[in-house]
């Protein structure tokens, strides 16, 4: 009986520990997708550099491809800009910009200073798009299969871990 | 009064009688109960940019869109569900203030009910523990009982074999 006296305070001390030690891992922002494994939610939207064209994700499918939501405003796209570019010049898999809530001048005028990662950007002016893929934190990278099923989001910007580590070996198994 | 004053302080009234004859007419219109339903459901929603404010209370730039997404939904016709729904698809149940129970969440509905069942378990155990301990000092030892009684027989055997 007297070993209960302070097992029973340790065990509940132990188990405390133990959650508040796992939620000193995660991190609150990353809401996890509900999108995974789900079909890419449909979009037409006028092309950023041709306003007349449309692209449109079923103009997609048969090939793996990355979306990258992105805007003028936002900061830490300059943050993952240079991965960007050397993805796009790595030619491993087409990435495919969403304008996010932008003015389309001021858009086409980043990508004229920064340098265009993107095979093509599609303007979503009122963000409607962008809450049908669960945006709230820009830049957001999806990740599309051939069928148009999302395998992978990346919320904030990329980093060289993510792309290593994650992405890119997802990308080429896709792609078998 | 000049005729000046007269005609600006008859503007005034006029302008005054119009704007009651406005609120009047805006008065308790269907749109407020709208307005009431829309409230109370973005109470019930989390703003995803600012994590701990709900829809209602957010000036985030998404809040607002999504209260015009809410609100354009709760237009076309669509139930409170059926908005709840549309959000979980995009956001996840963490758009939910009100988490449903699910395998993953059941922790988190019983848990305080699982910690208020033990800390009454344990009020109970301490309770008896220490009514017990009362008892035990209040009341005579019985094995202090035993002993005076058998000491008790062994006076009476003597007596009886001294007689």
């Amino acid at each position: 009986m007297k070993a209960t006296r302070w097992s029973i305070p340790l065990a509940i001390f132990v188990i405390l520990m133990a959650f508040l030690y796992i939620g000193l891992n995660r991190d609150p922002r990353e809401v996890p997708s509900p999108l995974l494994d789900k079909p890419a939610p449909a979009f037409v939207l006028s092309q950023l550099h041709d306003p007349a064209s449309k692209l449109t994700n079923a103009d997609l499918k048969g090939k793996v491809w990355l979306l990258n939501v992105w805007a003028s405003w936002c900061v830490s796209c300059r943050v993952e800009h240079p991965l960007l570019m050397q993805l796009a010049a790595s030619n491993i898999v087409p990435v495919y910009g969403l304008d996010y809530k932008d003015k389309p001048d001021a858009g086409r005028a980043w990508l004229a200073q920064n340098g265009n990662p993107y095979t093509l950007s599609a303007v979503d002016l009122d963000g409607r798009v962008g809450i049908d893929y669960g945006v709230y934190g820009v830049p957001e990278t999806f990740l599309i299969d051939k069928q148009g099923i999302v395998r992978y989001k990346q919320i904030g910007p990329l980093t060289v871990e993510s792309l290593q580590q994650k992405i890119l070996p997802l990308v080429r198994e896709l792609q078998k | 009064m000049s005729r000046v004053h007269r005609f600006a302080f008859g503007v005034m009234l006029g302008a005054l009688a119009l704007a009651a004859g406005a609120t009047k007419m805006d008065g308790p219109a269907p749109d407020a109960v709208f307005d009431l339903r829309i409230k109370k459901l973005e109470s019930e929603l989390r703003c995803l940019v600012c994590q701990n404010q709900t829809l209602a209370d957010s000036n985030a730039d998404l809040a607002d869109d999504l209260r015009r997404e809410v609100r354009g939904l709760a237009r076309a016709g669509k139930s409170d569900d059926e908005i709840k729904a549309y959000l979980v698809a995009r956001y996840g149940d963490f758009v939910l203030y009100n988490p449903p129970v699910k395998s993953t969440t059941w922790l988190l509905w019983s848990g305080p009910f699982g910690l208020l069942a033990g800390g009454a378990l344990m009020w109970w155990i301490i309770l008896r523990r220490r009514q017990k301990s009362q008892l035990a000092a209040a009341a005579p030892d019985p094995d202090a009982e035993a002993r005076a009684r058998a000491r008790l027989d062994k006076d009476d055997d003597e007596s009886v074999s001294a007689g």
